[in-house]
């Protein structure tokens, strides 16, 4: 999987556009990191995030967790348990993204 | 897809089942057999699709089920009911000819399989939260008794007399249940078998359970026959001098991919299919495969074993031959392949394309696709011959 480069010429424009947002991925892009997160990320975490091999990802259990750590561990995993990199297939921003998706509970959907 | 034209589809199917089996005056109600038939999961919209596996068609489809990421299911020893467990803990009774659910209980938190007693009278559940087995009586779903084990339970299966066997994930256990009291079930404990068993599998003859470590390379052997022998280690460090690959999917044991002498299983973290020679419980051979293997299925014939694969190599299924151990084909057919189910005899093969929202139905000898049916977000696909096989 690669970032499709239509979508990195829109967050080029958000970019520009608002600072805040600068690093958002597109709608389409926003769409497919919903599916992989219900689907390939829910088939350890639950297809509605509440945990399985891997912990819940609700709002209030990740509430003590800072981004950061989150974003880091989405894209480096955690050694010596089953979390895998996915920094391969996912930006920076998009972790971040995702972190922000999971926060509200997926209510940005 | 136009799902809502298929829903109708299927509603329309359930209700034909329906009248012919009950109105009285209709031409003539179809009686008919259920060998032929099974279901396909929707993981994603709590669905479970009925199909006819010798006409190739949806004969129904039953809504409500909860959420089915990581639902499998087992049958009645008349093939006329299933049982499905999904993820939410629900656990829920269908009848295939009816094309509806019969009872469906919430019994835990978060499950994530279950098992059918060899009488046919209990449903044992395997629970993440709270960690345990659950065990209900399978005509009505009243709970019998729980057997608490203060971790995730993985690798259920049914053995011959009367007992289930499963594995730990947090504890690194194999515990034997004898369910012949079902509601005082005995436990023999087997502890330190190694970190983080992840699945299990029985042989087809009920006489081998193994489970699979995540946590170091290896796997656990236990002999059903003399389980006073203890629980042994088989090829360990399997992975020595390969650093091992991420895993983006768990991979799975349950599906008796025992073919002759041999089991084939896959290796966790890296792109190889391990063959165990079961004389001697030693590594035979390893098959370079084209990713991490999540599902390894023999045909029923044991000449070929199909394999699918773990993200971003899911849309790839393999074929080896069994002969030489070497792979014969590798398919491209759709996007996000999650199971594999043949029929009873082997002559179809069905695979769930996730993100194609399609279950494909391919002709095992020609390996061709030889229908296709519409279905949102299919996953596990069980047909009504498991009835039959101790550890299914
Ligand atoms: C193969 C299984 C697996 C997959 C697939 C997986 N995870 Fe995880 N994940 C885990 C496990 C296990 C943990 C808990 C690690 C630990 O014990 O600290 C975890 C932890 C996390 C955490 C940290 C939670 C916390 O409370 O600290 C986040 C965030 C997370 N995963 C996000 C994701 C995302 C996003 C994806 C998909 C892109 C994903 N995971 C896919 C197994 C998985």
């Amino acid at each position: 999987m690669k970032a499709a480069s239509p979508l990195a010429l829109l967050a080029l424009a958000a970019l520009a556009a608002s600072p805040a947002l600068a690093a958002s991925p597109g709608p389409a892009r926003q769409a497919e990191l919903v599916h992989l997160l219900r689907q390939d990320c829910g088939a350890c975490h639950g297809m509605r995030l509440k945990g399985g091999l891997g912990s819940s990802l609700q709002p209030a259990d990740i509430a003590g967790v800072d981004d950061d750590i989150l974003v880091k561990t989405i894209l480096d995993g955690r050694p010596g348990t089953p979390m895998p990199p996915w920094r391969p297939f996912l930006s920076e921003d998009e972790a971040r993204w995702l972190v922000g998706y999971l926060r509200q509970g997926g209510k940005n959907e | 897809m136009n799902r809502h034209a298929f829903l109708r589809g299927g509603r329309a199917a359930a209700l034909l089942l329906l009248l012919t089996a009950c109105a009285g005056g209709a031409p003539s109600p179809e009686v008919r057999g259920t060998g032929d038939l099974g279901i396909v999961i929707g993981r994603a919209t709590g669905q479970v699709m009925v199909v006819d596996n010798d006409r190739r068609r949806a004969l129904a489809m039953v809504d409500g089920l909860g959420d089915l990421s990581h639902a499998s299911a087992v049958y009645s020893h008349d093939e006329r009911y299933a049982f499905i467990a999904g993820r939410d803990g629900g656990l829920t009774k269908v009848d295939l000819l009816r094309g509806r659910i019969v009872k469906r209980i919430l019994q835990a938190g978060n499950s994530i399989g279950l098992s059918i007693s060899e009488d046919g009278r209990i449903i044992a559940v395997q629970n993440y939260k709270p960690g345990g087995v659950r065990f209900f009586d399978a005509e009505t779903l009243a709970p019998l008794s729980t057997l608490e084990t203060g971790s995730r339970v993985v690798g259920l299966a049914d053995a011959p007399g009367q007992r289930f066997v499963f594995s730990l994930f947090d504890t690194g256990e194999i515990w034997l249940a004898d369910l012949s009291d079902p509601r005082h079930p005995t436990v023999r404990k087997f502890t330190d078998v190694g970190r983080e068993p992840y699945d299990g599998l029985i042989t087809p003859d009920g006489h081998y359970y193994i489970a699979g470590l995540f946590g170091e390379d290896g796997l656990d052997l236990l002999d059903m026959w003399h389980p006073e022998r203890g629980v042994h280690r088989i090829l360990d460090h399997y992975g020595e001098g390969h650093p091992p690959l991420p895993v983006y999917k768990m991979p799975h044991l349950r599906g008796w991919a025992q073919a002759g002498r041999q089991i084939l299983v896959p290796a966790v973290g890296h792109h190889e299919v391990l063959v165990i020679d079961t004389d001697t419980w030693t590594e035979k051979a390893r098959i370079p495969v084209a990713g991490q293997p999540v599902f390894v299925i023999a045909r029923p014939d044991h000449r070929q074993v199909w394999v699918n694969f773990a993200f971003p190599d899911n849309g790839t299924l393999q074929v080896i031959d069994l002969e030489s151990d070497t792979v014969i084909d590798t398919l491209h057919p759709g996007r996000a392949i999650l199971h594999m189910e043949f029929t009873p005899r082997g002559d179809q093969v069905w695979v769930s394309a996730r993100d194609d929202n399609k279950v494909l139905v391919f002709d095992t000898a020609s390996r061709k696709i030889v229908a296709t049916l519409p279905m949102p977000s299919p996953s596990g696909i069980f047909f009504s011959d498991r009835a039959h096989k101790i550890g299914l």
